[in-house]
């Protein structure tokens, strides 16, 4: 049965995963980490932080990635996990392959269209609303710690956050060296 | 060399030695497919983008999609998303085998317990980007914001927030053009 639902919520992801990767994610944050349950806060985490580092599109990475993990938290052995970041990954390419095939038809007519342009124009603000959306829902305790139980942590994560956010958005710092640095520091302090 | 063989190999090539993204596999896709190959024109290949862009998906494997359409159809399309997707998918479950193994270790948690911050930051830093390069102005910035607190504090899927923001920009592009018309 999770195979179907793999499939379900990746074809989804895939057919409405509208302005690039991080958008994608968001869906898929809402997906498998809130709706589902799939994998928890810190997991999604690890798997963007790791699907950002290894080469290829951040979100066929971040789709193989969740697909085995679900599998494997499901309880099942690993063939079958493997079976599940296979279901995913198809998943989400799938409506690409469908629709671009199409798109890939008409060529220039579709994007000048009035209609097309004036769905973009809702749904860069709509993305926009979801990339905020998905870094406010990971601000939790799985990712910076707890106020009362792990204040050194919780602190400490919030340097860190900020930290990144101003090398990344105003000093334009490379986010795979970002994450390096911000690993060094979490074994230097912990 | 085999068409398809070539096609796969390239597509292959660039998905396994790029690591940011699909951003950065952008300017190695070109240089191939524009300059070496010459399978299509420059301005074809930014128009290209533009579309891929503009589509649902994985940015990367929309613009293969395309370029394997152009050359061979459906075919091509299939052999080229394949190009694209494999070494990704190859890495990432050779990862997620050991690291699963590897979380056990101390370091390896110290080392996530930095970096899970940096990379709530890091998509942090894309909504900032994205608002400045579309324009949000009085009327619009309120989208973001409701978008965001309905997700947020009512747990509303992402997936109706695209539905329903579409449908709003073709709605009140259609009362605009009414306007014109008028």
């Amino acid at each position: 049965m999770i195979f179907l639902y793999l499939f379900y919520t990746f074809f989804k992801i895939g057919l409405f995963g509208f302005g690039g990767g991080y958008a994608m994610l968001s869906l898929m944050q809402g997906e498998v980490v809130t709706k589902y349950n799939w994998v928890s806060s810190s997991e999604f985490t690890d798997i963007v932080a790791i699907s950002q580092m290894t080469p290829g599109p951040i979100g066929i990475n971040s789709a193989t990635y969740v697909g085995y993990i679900a599998v494997a938290n499901s309880g099942f052995s690993q063939p079958i996990a493997i079976l599940g970041s296979i279901t995913a990954t198809f998943a989400v390419v799938l409506p690409s392959l469908i629709l671009m095939i199409i798109i890939s038809k008409f060529f220039l007519k579709f994007q000048k269209h009035p209609a097309v342009e004036a769905i973009f124009s809702g749904l860069r603000p709509g993305v926009v609303g979801l990339l905020a959306s998905a870094a406010l829902v990971l601000m939790d305790s799985e990712n910076f710690g707890s106020f009362h139980t792990e204040k050194f942590q919780f602190f400490a994560s919030i340097i860190i956050f900020m930290g990144a956010f101003v090398a990344t958005f105003k000093y334009k710092a490379n986010p795979i060296i970002t994450i390096i640095i911000c690993g060094v520091i979490g074994a230097l302090i912990y | 060399m085999n068409f398809y063989l070539e096609a796969f190999s390239i597509f292959f090539k660039i998905g396994l030695f790029t690591i940011g993204g699909g951003y950065a596999m952008v300017p190695l896709i070109q240089n191939e497919v524009v300059d070496r190959k010459k399978w299509i024109s420059k301005e074809d290949f930014i128009d290209l983008l533009a579309i891929a862009q503009s589509a649902p998906g994985v940015f990367a494997v929309n613009i293969a999609i395309f370029i394997g359409y152009k050359l061979r159809k459906k075919k091509g399309a299939v052999v080229m998303t394949l190009g694209t997707v494999l070494p990704s998918f190859l890495i990432i479950l050779a990862i997620a085998i050991f690291f699963q193994q590897f979380k056990e270790f101390e370091i390896v948690e110290k080392i996530f317990k930095g970096i899970r911050p940096a990379v709530v930051a890091l998509i942090a830093v894309p909504t900032f980007n994205m608002a400045k390069t579309i324009n949000l102005n009085r009327y619009t910035i309120w989208i973001p914001i409701v978008s965001a607190l309905l997700i947020y504090l009512l747990d509303v899927s992402p997936i109706y927030i695209i539905i329903l923001s579409g449908t709003l920009g073709y709605l009140y592009g259609r009362y605009k053009r009414k306007k014109l018309t008028k």
